[in-house]
């Protein structure tokens, strides 16, 4: 299979920021690698790492394809799906058009079967997801399935992948979460010494670089410097403290922390898949079996897809008192039925196991919601 | 000293002028297309030196001389422990959306829904089915009397205009659609409150609250006591005038 380079003429009108990330994409394509994409934390990064590709993630943040989705899909979908969908569909996102290959997985039944349609496009592995993560059977499942993917990829590509390999990307990527975690515990800083805003740039803008050393080097720079000026004096005012938790919102995540950050609060802490759930857990690098410990480490990922899903309380409940949070917002996208219906025990939790308020809003990827999203953060913090 | 609440809803725009006692003047205008001029007027009426102004509802940040703004819901809490210090909820069906309060021992917030995505269960509604049957809102209790309520089971306030259009013609009677109407903007109002652990005396608020059929109904499908002030409808403008005014003592 050969490696896609060319530059379609749709992306000459792209936004700047959109054109850095397809310039950044094409020149990682101009080195002879391939990249893979994927749509979720569960998709193990060490086994494409391994062969030298890069991975990107093709979570859509915009509303802007989702009309060109809606002529394939329902209509009453959740809108990262219908996203997504629509720009592999179209040609309009340059990773998408990039990806050699794109890893799907089963968190929900949405992406299951969208994934069916989306193979007749474009080459798609979907790795099939336990979700009862305290079944010994669940791992066992996953650790087949990461065997499988490692397959795919070699029979793809033609190469083979070792355990040394695999190793050492363990090792990288280890490294890389460290290095987010350590930014990221920034938030611990109080009075604050970034915005959430800031954290949160932080943190998606890392998913777009592909080069795993660079990545940590400028992450372990720019944590010092920040470190540095807040010992210097440059500290934030003092203002309620914000945990976001919920679904996966991407880009759209800018709207609801500007809505808080805007209307008297700072975010401190990111519980959703572009924040902690993923990157706070190691994976066992004592572990010899390498299959094995990737498999423990994914399914430690708090994703409200398990059942039952210990593991998003158990962090809720660190970062409130680490981070020293004084109140949770929850995001939740429009069709999503597992957060949804899990909005109900994450109250519960946080109002009276942590005595700390809590709100959800449900929002999609559009704009129009912008007023009633300040409306509503407006008098959650003047309740602070 | 003086401050002024000025609450601008989408339907209709109030205003309070308060002295830290009571209420001495209150202004209530049509919102309509020019939600900036319906505040102006209003604050030009109520307009007393230094007093301290405070904004809230849809169109609180037009108002460029106001000295605060302050969420309605925020407002509404405040506005209607100022009319009944007995209650514990607040329950606000408005014109485009509805919330429920909840209240500490301080009368301070402690809990809020709202729900805004859909019209179903607001005053528009009511207001849509009214035009409907062609009849005036402000005789709804007279025109209801006696009625029992048709079920209308379509969740959507567009859907449910099809509805009644369709059991119209079955030859089902005016007020029974009318009743029918309420009900089902009561059981879903209630099973949205019940989301929060809502408990005491609720204070309804809103411009249906005035309609005691419409009481009669939430009180029966919420199972709590409903109250109600003849100055409701300004809960809103009368809770940015408390919190301005004490804003103002604080100083």
């Amino acid at each position: 299979m050969t490696i896609r380079k060319d530059l379609p003429s749709i992306f000459d009108d792209f936004s700047e920021a959109r054109r850095n990330g397809f310039m950044a994409a094409k020149n990682f394509k101009e080195t002879d690698r391939p990249m893979i994409g994927t749509f979720c934390t569960f998709m193990p990064q060490e086994i494409p790492l391994a062969i030298g590709a890069a991975t990107v993630s093709l979570c859509a943040t915009s509303d802007e394809t989702i009309e060109a989705a809606e002529k394939d899909l329902p209509r009453n979908l959740c809108p990262l799906i219908k996203s997504s969908y629509g720009f592999g569909k179209t040609d309009k996102c340059p990773f998408f058009y990039f990806s050699d290959l794109v890893v799907g997985e089963t968190t929900c039944d949405g992406k299951r079967k969208m994934f069916e349609m989306m193979g007749e496009f474009k080459p798609v592995h979907v790795m099939q997801l336990p979700q009862g993560p305290d079944q010994q059977h669940a791992h066992l499942v996953w650790k087949d399935e990461i065997i499988l993917l490692k397959e795919t990829i070699e029979k793809q590509f033609n190469v083979t992948i070792t355990e040394e390999q695999i190793k050492e990307t363990i090792s990288i990527k280890n490294r890389e979460r460290k290095a987010l975690k350590e930014f990221y515990e920034l938030g611990k800083l109080n009075p604050p010494a970034i915005s959430g805003m800031d954290i949160l740039k932080v943190l998606y803008g890392s998913t777009f670089k592909f080069e795993k050393e660079d990545t940590i080097n400028e992450l372990t720079e720019l944590t010092a410097r920040v470190k540095e000026e807040y010992v210097a004096g440059k500290k934030l005012e003092s203002k309620p403290r914000i945990l976001v938790t919920g679904c996966p919102i991407g880009g759209v995540t800018d709207k609801l922390v500007k809505a808080i950050e805007d209307n008297g609060g700072v975010v401190v802490f990111y519980e959703n898949c572009m924040g902690a759930k993923a990157i706070e857990d190691l994976v066992d690098e004592s572990n010899e079996d390498v299959y094995d410990a990737l498999a423990e480490k994914y399914l430690k990922i708090g994703c409200s897809c398990m059942s039952p899903n210990k593991a998003r309380f158990e962090m809720l409940g660190r970062a409130i008192d680490e981070f020293q949070v004084d109140a949770v917002v929850e995001a939740v996208l429009q069709a999503c039925h597992t957060y949804a219906i899990e909005t109900a025990t994450v109250k519960d939790f946080v109002n009276n196991k942590k005595n700390k308020p809590y709100i959800s809003v449900e929002t999609d990827y559009s704009t129009s919601d912008i007023g009633q999203l300040n409306t509503r953060m407006a008098a959650f913090i003047e309740m602070l | 000293m003086y401050s002024i609440g000025i609450d601008s809803g989408s339907a209709t725009t109030k205003g309070v002028l308060y002295d830290g006692e009571k209420i001495i003047d209150k202004v209530i205008v049509p919102t309509g297309a020019n939600p900036r001029r319906a505040m102006e007027a209003i604050y030009d009426k109520l307009y007393r030196e230094n007093a301290y102004t405070v904004t809230t509802g849809y169109g609180r940040a037009l108002l460029k001389v106001a000295d605060k703004q302050v969420t309605e819901i925020t407002c509404h809490g405040k506005g209607a422990a100022f009319l009944d210090n007995q209650i514990s909820a607040i329950i606000d069906i408005g014109g485009q959306d509805s919330k429920v309060i909840l209240l500490d021992r301080d009368k301070n917030i402690k809990d809020f829904l709202m729900n805004d995505k859909c019209a179903a269960g607001t005053g528009r509604f009511l207001e849509v089915i009214m035009r409907l049957l062609q009849e005036d809102l402000c005789d709804f209790d007279d025109y209801v009397s006696g009625a029992s309520g048709t079920k209308i089971s379509s969740m959507c306030a567009v859907f449910a205009e099809s509805e009644v259009v369709s059991l119209l013609a079955q030859d089902v009677s005016g007020p029974s659609v009318a009743m029918g109407i309420i009900e089902s903007i009561s059981q879903r109002t209630a099973n949205f409150a019940k989301k929060l652990p809502i408990d005491g005396k609720v204070f309804f608020s809103g411009g249906l609250a005035q309609i005691e059929s419409i009481r009669k109904t939430m009180e029966k499908e919420l199972g709590l006591e409903m109250t109600t002030h003849e100055d409701a409808q300004f809960a809103g403008a009368i809770g940015a005038a408390v919190i301005g005014y004490q804003h103002m003592s604080r100083k």
